[in-house]
């Protein structure tokens, strides 16, 4: 057994992970004891055919799902043992999500989905230079309704990452997106880790994206089949499509 | 052969099993309330004819002095007349063990030879008397109940002055006596007013009517004209002190009866269509939102080749299957609930039977009304749907378009955080929808505030009938009217307070084509125990030279004050006057003509009569009065106050008050019905919403704040309008109850809009509390990965 790394701590570790769905024959096991760590700062990338467990265990590590077995830390923070309230606490603070389908607020400008995060967050970044780091600073007082999907999807990063989060995940954030969009939306991602030092998760079925990775963990089957560091990333805008 | 899409269907209307057993729940109660309401006025009226025509009701009643047998003859001679029989009623006074007063009782006379003509009896126990045997009386089953009498049993009764003992042979009911009100009173009371058949020849005997009678029944043919009838059986029997014929809508019993189901008509006609509509709306809206669900499985059916119609069919088919069925459940519920209410009438009208009768046009109403309101609601969003190229229907649906909501400036936003601006602008973008639910939940308010309103009015209608206009403890009546020195006699007996005289005198008022048969009372000039009262309860002074009229009657004759009436006097010489209406009096009773006692009677040319006496009596000793009163000659009874408010509160709480009871519950399940599904769709719609914001890190409350604000908002705007609605319909309502035996006043009771708006606050904050364990257990994941 290794002494545990006292500085730094790792962003994340799990210790035998589990997740499973229903109960009988209809049980599905989505995550069978994932035993993984990952150093804070990084951009990860998890690939994995469809049903393989990396959303599921994007949901559990961003708060959004419990464990069925097993424990998940965030730094210090014991994720497992967490109550609601905590776990509510936990995304105010930490987290920051973006999702394939954007989720944005219809009923707010593209500033004020924004600003919806900066109101409750600690320590915030104004929300016009959330909106001018993904390069819609001249697009604030539009509503969903009146941007492309690449646009929304941008907002959607802004949003997530006005708060200064410590953690960015993001569950096919280019999945509806063209190539040219695609790319766009990977590089702010990229920056954002690079600027804001914060660890991204991105979780994709395009598995060029791995390029631009400083670390690949490939799923099968509920488990990590392997970890892959990344020593000759690239650039976003070099990721081909 | 069942094709693929009916297959879909099948599948779908269980998947979605618990919504749509909640709409078809609502429509059900809906066409429910529909079909037992006006099922309930058409058994109602169906039984009350069956019944009149069964037991051979008379149509017309003419009461005279005494007339002998032959005039029948010249009676069934006039044109319209069917059948005629002569009888003879007189007033009985019934003492019984245990009861400090007598109990004030009709005797009417039966046929000797067989069943009567007209007005027969429906003898429920026992037998009819047997004419050999003058001391056989056959007794109301009502007051026999009351009193615990049955056939076999003996009572005592006064009548014409001489106390004889009868025995009971038998119970009855009849058509003519459903509602049993105590002389001089005006609400029925089983235990205070009994009617006794006997034989003719008995009853003859006793009020010296032998070859005569004192009332004749007509029966008249289809084509009659019954006001040419009347004024002919009044001709005939005017030498014999005839006090003027009346037709069957005059006869008290039946007034009553009929007022009750038309006032069962006013609810019926009011109450349905608001639920209706109420049910309507929710289709819409649950609907719309339903197939909006379905927009990406439309646009699958349209790209496989589906025409618009086909696929429009199939959603048609959808709705109809829910509309249809709640409409079905909806009349079986309506059926059998009607059918337990109508034996709830039957004992309350005294109906010998009752049978459940429906108006087949209710039916198709009902089911109409709900496949109209299903139907629409799936329309509009399909069309919207077919607008769509079927690539685009197969996407999830655009953001909706806020572009045109209201920008915030700076200064705004230092008030408003951002979720207050979605509530807001969720608010504007839904004009349509925040409407139907301001105007659903402001009629259910409006329906409570005048159900609560007007159970408020009957409350002080009694009040102040009972309390301010008439303070006298007892009524004295004597059988004829009597010298005016009785006061002083009645002054002398122990315990008595203050004696007021009166003389009550039938008339018939005439004013231009309008008429109504009354009374004309003559009170002292200045009356202090029941008096003729002004709008703010001032005592108005008698005159001796008009008539002071209740403002029920004004309105009934429409005469104002200044213009003359047609007085036509049916007693004594019967004399006709033409008298100026010199004021209005407020009255919640009756509808009084009131003149002054001296000017009455000499108008009769009877100076000093009096017909009875308001009393005031030393509660301690009142027992000891009413003995002494009561064998005082000429006594035809005494009525206590406290007896007539009671029988008249009772009746108020059984009959309106149970549909009054009615309202409050409908209002009750309407505003939860809006309030709860209002929130809930509002709920379902912006799941992925309120999840995102979950996500984001906001807490359950700021979560639950967004979407409960909405439903705050649309709520408290309701209740304004709900207040002013409530205002309107109250007053309607007021008029609806009113009758011209009382009168319900149009008053404003602030705790109605109170207890109103604090229901629709409760019924609103259930709903939502319900809504928020909603959003507590919303699953976030799930949410998240479905796309719409």
């Amino acid at each position: 057994m290794n002494p545990p790394n006292p500085n730094p701590l790792p962003a994340f570790r799990t210790m035998d992970l589990t997740k499973t769905y229903g109960s009988g024959t209809a049980q599905v096991r989505a995550l069978q004891g994932v035993d993984i760590e990952v150093p804070a700062g990084e951009l990860n990338v998890l690939l994995g055919p469809s049903g393989s467990g990396k959303s599921t265990l994007l949901n559990i590590l961003g708060g959004l799902d419990r464990a069925t077995e097993g424990t998940a830390f965030f730094e210090d923070q014991n994720l497992t043992e967490m109550t609601d309230r905590e776990l509510t606490q936990y995304r105010r603070r930490n987290v920051g999500f973006v999702f394939q389908f954007y989720n944005l607020m219809p009923s707010l400008t593209a500033l004020e989905n924004v600003e919806l995060v900066t109101e409750i967050a600690d320590d915030p970044m104004e929300a016009h230079e959330a909106l001018r780091l993904v390069g819609l600073a001249e697009r604030v007082t539009h509503f969903p309704s009146q941007m492309s999907g690449g646009e929304q999807q941008r907002v959607a990063i802004a949003r997530a990452v006005a708060k200064r989060p410590r953690v960015l995940f993001c569950d096919e954030p280019t999945g509806a997106l063209d190539s040219t969009t695609g790319r766009a939306v990977l590089k702010v991602l990229q920056d954002v880790n690079q600027e804001l030092g914060a660890t991204v998760f991105i979780v994709t079925h395009a598995a060029a994206t791995a390029a631009m990775a400083d670390r690949v963990i490939h799923f099968a089957d509920g488990r990590i089949r392997d970890v892959v560091i990344n020593r000759t990333k690239v650039s976003a805008e070099e990721v081909e499509w | 052969m069942v094709n693929i899409l009916d297959t879909k269907l099948g599948r779908d209307l269980w998947r979605i099993k618990g919504q749509s057993l909640a709409i078809g729940a609502v429509i059900a109660v809906g066409v429910l309330m529909l079909v037992m309401m006006q099922g309930l006025v058409v058994t109602l009226q169906e039984t009350k004819a069956a019944y009149y025509e069964r037991y051979r009701l008379a149509d017309v009643f003419a009461t005279a002095v005494r007339a002998p047998d032959r005039t029948l003859d010249r009676l069934a001679q006039i044109p319209g007349v069917a059948a005629v029989e002569g009888r003879i009623i007189g007033s009985a006074l019934i003492s019984l063990p245990g009861i400090d007063l007598p109990i004030q009782a009709q005797a009417v006379s039966l046929a000797d030879t067989g069943p009567p003509v007209l007005n027969d009896i429906y003898l429920t126990d026992g037998r009819r008397p047997d004419p050999t045997h003058k001391d056989e009386i056959v007794l109301l089953q009502g007051f026999a109940q009351a009193h615990d009498l049955r056939p076999g049993g003996m009572i005592s009764a006064t009548m014409n002055g001489a106390r004889r003992s009868f025995r009971i042979v038998g119970l009855a009911q009849s058509p003519e006596f459903l509602y049993n009100t105590p002389p001089g009173e005006l609400m029925p009371d089983a235990s205070r007013f009994a009617v006794i058949w006997m034989s003719r020849a008995a009853l003859a005997a006793a009020f010296d009517q032998k070859g005569a009678f004192n009332q004749a029944l007509l029966s008249l043919t289809r084509d009659a004209r019954i006001s040419e009838v009347l004024n002919e059986v009044d001709r005939v029997l005017d030498p014999f002190g005839g006090l003027g014929a009346y037709g069957l809508e005059d006869q008290l019993s039946n007034r009553l009866v009929s007022q009750e189901i038309s006032q069962l008509r006013v609810t019926s006609s009011v109450v349905p269509p608001i639920f209706l509509g109420v049910a309507a709306f929710l289709l819409y809206i649950v609907i719309s939102r339903m197939v909006q669900a379905e927009r990406e499985e439309i646009g699958l059916m349209m790209a496989f080749g589906y025409s618009a119609h086909e696929v429009g069919l199939h959603y048609l088919k959808f709705t109809l299957a829910i509309a249809v069925g709640g409409a079905i459940v909806g009349c079986l519920g309506g059926v059998l609930s009607g059918r337990a209410l109508a034996s709830y009438y039957q004992n309350y009208f005294k109906f010998p039977f009752i049978a459940f009768q429906i108006d087949p046009g209710t039916f198709v109403t009902g089911v109409l009304v709900s496949i109209l309101a299903a139907s629409a609601g799936g329309a509009l969003v399909l069309r919207r749907v077919f607008l769509l190229t079927p690539a685009v229907a197969m996407r999830p649906p655009a953001p909706p378009d806020f572009s045109k909501s209201i920008k915030f400036g700076p200064r705004m936003k230092a008030f408003l955080d951002q979720p207050s601006r979605m509530v807001l602008r969720n608010l504007m973008r839904n004009p349509g929808r925040v409407a139907g639910g301001i105007i659903g939940i402001s009629a259910g308010m409006g329906l409570s505030v005048a159900s609560l309103t007007v159970l408020d009015a009957f409350n002080i209608a009694i009040d102040q009938a009972f309390g301010v206009i008439d303070r006298s403890d007892a009524l004295v009546s004597f059988e004829t009217p009597v010298s005016d020195r009785t006061v002083y006699e009645l002054q002398s007996v122990t315990g008595v307070i203050e004696v007021e005289p009166f003389r009550s005198v039938p008339a018939i008022l005439r004013h231009g084509l309008r008429s109504y048969r009354g009374s004309i009372e003559g009170l002292i000039e200045e009356p202090r125990l029941n008096r003729a009262v002004a709008k703010d309860m001032s005592t108005i002074r008698l005159r001796d030279d008009g008539l002071i009229l209740g403002v029920g009657l004004a309105e009934t004759l429409q005469i104002s004050v200044g213009e003359t009436l047609t007085v036509n006097i049916r007693e004594g010489r019967r004399p006709v006057l033409q008298l100026p209406v010199v004021g209005i009096a407020e009255t919640l009773m009756g509808s009084p003509a009131y003149l002054e006692l001296g000017a009455l009677n000499r108008a009769l040319r009877e100076p000093g009569r009096i017909s009875g006496a308001y009393l005031r009596i030393d509660s301690a000793s009142s027992s000891d009065v009413y003995r002494e009163i009561k064998d005082m000659p000429a006594v035809a009874g005494v009525s206590l106050k406290a007896d007539a408010r009671r029988s008249l509160k009772r009746i108020m709480d059984e009959g309106a008050g149970a549909q009054r009871f009615i309202m409050l519950m409908v209002t009750a399940v309407i505003t939860f019905g809006i309030v709860y599904n209002s929130a809930r769709i509002a709920f379902a719609e912006r799941a992925r919403d309120l999840a995102s914001l979950r996500v984001i890190g906001l807490t359950r409350g700021e979560v639950g704040f967004i979407l409960l604000a909405e439903l705050g908002i649309v709520t408290f705007a309701a209740i304004p309008l709900g207040a002013g609605l409530g205002y309107y319909l109250s007053n309607l309502m007021s008029a609806g109850f009113s009758t011209d035996l009382y009168r319900i006043p149009a008053s404003f009771s602030p705790s109605s809009y109170g207890v109103a708006a604090l229901a629709i606050i409760g019924a609103a904050g259930v709903s939502g509390w319900l809504v928020k364990m909603d959003i507590d257990r919303l699953d976030l994941v799930s949410v998240l990965k479905t796309r719409e």
